[in-house]
């Protein structure tokens, strides 16, 4: 069955070498997927490739049915949107930064905006809570604003895809938290489709609808995060002893780690 | 969304008040010389084709003043785009090495005494310098990867190292007459009296400032970097090197018409920046502007002040806007606004 998003013998990489093998996987529409495996599996570089900032060596990236890659660069950011781990927009409001989500729609020698792309910018400025940091500049926020900002940004895009690469990493767990229900909310009321790259294991066990395990550029396992989170998958792919068990009220899969002298004076279960 | 509406509300206001201010320094520099004409008489006269003041008018100061307007807009103009290509506050013409070579150029023709060939001949070989080296620059840091914006900016600094070591190994073994000439060059002076050059510089520089705000949403998209703009659908790699091409084009014109003039391309749009943001869409007006204001009052103060001799410009703008500049962001804490 062909999906919303389709990934067939996928490989990409940087000159010299191979980097992404042969991947292939498929999303539903509105699903929220998660990407994990440990540094260097890859998973950056599969956002590149998705994203087509790296072009395709074998295989194709397909969206609703259309070459990721085939498309032009406009058309490109009205599918896809990227939120990446920094934001560095510097001395610019929140308002100006979150309307920069709209430049793939401007017309060739549009100046200004529009009435319709300020009513799309107010929208996900409220839906994302930084309607209130509006007039505040970028490098003023915290890292948690500036991820929510990088997401109303992206959505002023009116993406069919969101990638998203570690929105959580260096944030607390109040921001965490807070950012992974938002994205599961659009998820699930806009029916977007979200790609997301988090170490965090417990955190895409719990939040996401679906995961994928990299492991040396290419993909180990894929499913539900009940089949993937397994000790066995984890401890081959991470190299790292680990218990897993089920959170009490969610039913969700949770990691644990085990220190060094603890695993010496006692026996694994 | 108030936000925005007022911000365009202070563009406006913002350009209307460069417009006022170089009108005023139009009128200024009009009336003030070896000979003194009072801003009040200023139109009567110009309806008098007979009079004396007349042709000092026509012939003499308005050339001079379009020239002003034509270079400083040219030179500030490329600074806020060099500096919105590589995302970096402190580029400006000189610092890629455009003027060095164009400087070369001249120094070349001066020394193998082609200058007395024809008039063109000094603007032909400050343009070819200035080309010549754009190239250079251009080429040797397209790296197999793509663009590097790093290594461009690296390979200019060094490209304008090597022409000025060439320069002053030619100066060191040319004439006292030929080395005057090269030092008056490099000074930089607006006393170009060809109309044909003077309508060049000015004919080009609007053409510059009207294709670069065709780029100007593409030059705000590369505030978040290279990468980013990509994703927002803007071909990078196109608006780089165009842009790239006409900031050095205009480099060249303004380098080979009115010499070396310092500072403009670096000081002005900063200024703009702190007074008014980083938006290009606004940037680029007030840099244009900013710029040809400042040479006008620049070159007003530098043919003045020491009559009825006359200051190389390049020491007035040195100073003028280097003084301006620490006093601006020694007050404000804005410089971390520079980006």
């Amino acid at each position: 069955m062909q999906s919303f998003v389709n990934i067939e013998h996928f490989s990409c990489g940087y000159p010299g070498h191979f980097v992404l093998d042969d991947v292939s996987f498929g999303i539903q529409k509105g699903d929220f997927v998660g990407i994990i495996g440990p540094n260097g599996s890859g998973k950056t570089t599969l956002f590149r490739g998705i994203s087509a900032e790296l072009s395709a060596l074998t295989g194709v990236v397909t969206l609703d049915g259309k070459n990721i890659h085939k498309m032009s660069l406009r058309q490109r950011a009205q599918n896809v949107a990227i939120v990446t781990q920094t934001i560095e927009a510097g001395a610019m409001t929140v308002e100006e930064y979150v309307l920069m989500g709209r430049m793939p729609y401007r017309k060739q020698f549009q100046f200004f905006e529009n009435e319709n792309d300020f009513a799309i910018v107010e929208k996900y400025m409220k839906l994302t809570g930084v309607d209130r940091l509006r007039n505040k500049f970028m490098n003023a926020l915290s890292g948690g604003e500036q991820q929510l900002a990088g997401i109303a940004r992206a959505l002023a895009q009116e993406p069919q895809l969101l990638l998203l690469d570690e929105p959580t990493s260096h944030l607390d767990i109040t921001h965490q938290v807070q950012i992974l229900n938002l994205i599961r909310r659009l998820s699930h009321d806009l029916k977007l489709t979200i790609l997301m790259i988090i170490h965090d294991l417990n955190l895409a066990g719990e939040y996401c609808d679906q995961l994928i395990m990299m492991q040396k550029g290419g993909v180990r396992k894929t499913g539900i995060p009940m089949d993937v989170l397994n000790y066995k998958d984890i401890e081959a792919v991470y190299d790292t002893v680990v218990i897993t068990r089920t959170n009490p009220v969610s039913g969700k899969p949770v990691v644990f780690l085990i220190s060094e002298d603890v695993m010496s004076t006692k026996k694994l279960p | 969304m108030a936000g925005i509406r007022t911000k365009y509300w202070k563009w406006i206001v913002f350009l209307a008040a460069l417009l006022l201010l170089l009108a005023i320094s139009v009128a200024i520099s009009l009336s003030s010389g070896e000979i003194d004409i009072p801003i009040s008489r200023l139109p009567q006269i110009l309806s008098q084709p007979d009079s004396m003041e007349f042709t000092i008018l026509t012939r003499i100061r308005i050339p001079r003043l379009i020239l002003a307007i034509a270079v400083g807009g040219a030179l500030s103009l490329s600074g806020a785009i060099l500096q919105g290509i590589y995302r970096n506050p402190l580029v400006e013409p000189y610092t890629l090495g455009i003027s060095g070579g164009a400087a070369l150029g001249i120094a070349i023709a001066i020394v193998f005494g082609l200058n007395s060939l024809s008039f063109l001949t000094l603007p032909v070989f400050g343009f070819l310098g200035a080309i010549i080296t754009l190239f250079l620059v251009y080429f040797l840091s397209i790296k197999r990867a793509g663009l590097s914006i790093n290594s461009m900016l690296l390979i200019g600094v060094m490209v304008s190292f090597i022409s000025s070591s060439a320069m002053m190994f030619l100066m060191s073994i040319s004439t006292t007459d030929n080395l005057q000439s090269i030092v008056f060059w490099v000074m930089g002076a607006l006393d170009e009296s060809n109309s044909m050059l003077i309508r060049i510089a000015m004919y080009s520089s609007l053409a510059g400032l009207i294709i670069t705000y065709f780029f100007a949403q593409p030059l705000n998209a590369l505030r978040l970097g290279n990468a980013k703009a990509k994703h927002l659908g803007i071909n990078t790699d196109v608006t780089v090197r165009l842009l790239f091409f006409v900031a050095s084009l205009l480099t060249g014109i303004a380098v080979s018409v009115a010499g070396v003039i310092g500072f403009v391309g670096l000081v002005i749009p900063h200024l703009v920046r702190l007074l008014i943001g980083n938006d290009y869409r606004i940037l680029l007006g007030g840099s244009f502007l900013g710029g040809a204001i400042f040479l006008v009052l620049s070159d007003t103060i530098a043919r003045t002040i020491i009559a009825p001799n006359e200051l190389p410009i390049g020491v007035i703008t040195g100073f003028a806007g280097g003084l301006v500049f620490i006093v601006v962001l020694s007050r404000s804490r804005s410089h971390v606004k520079l980006n």
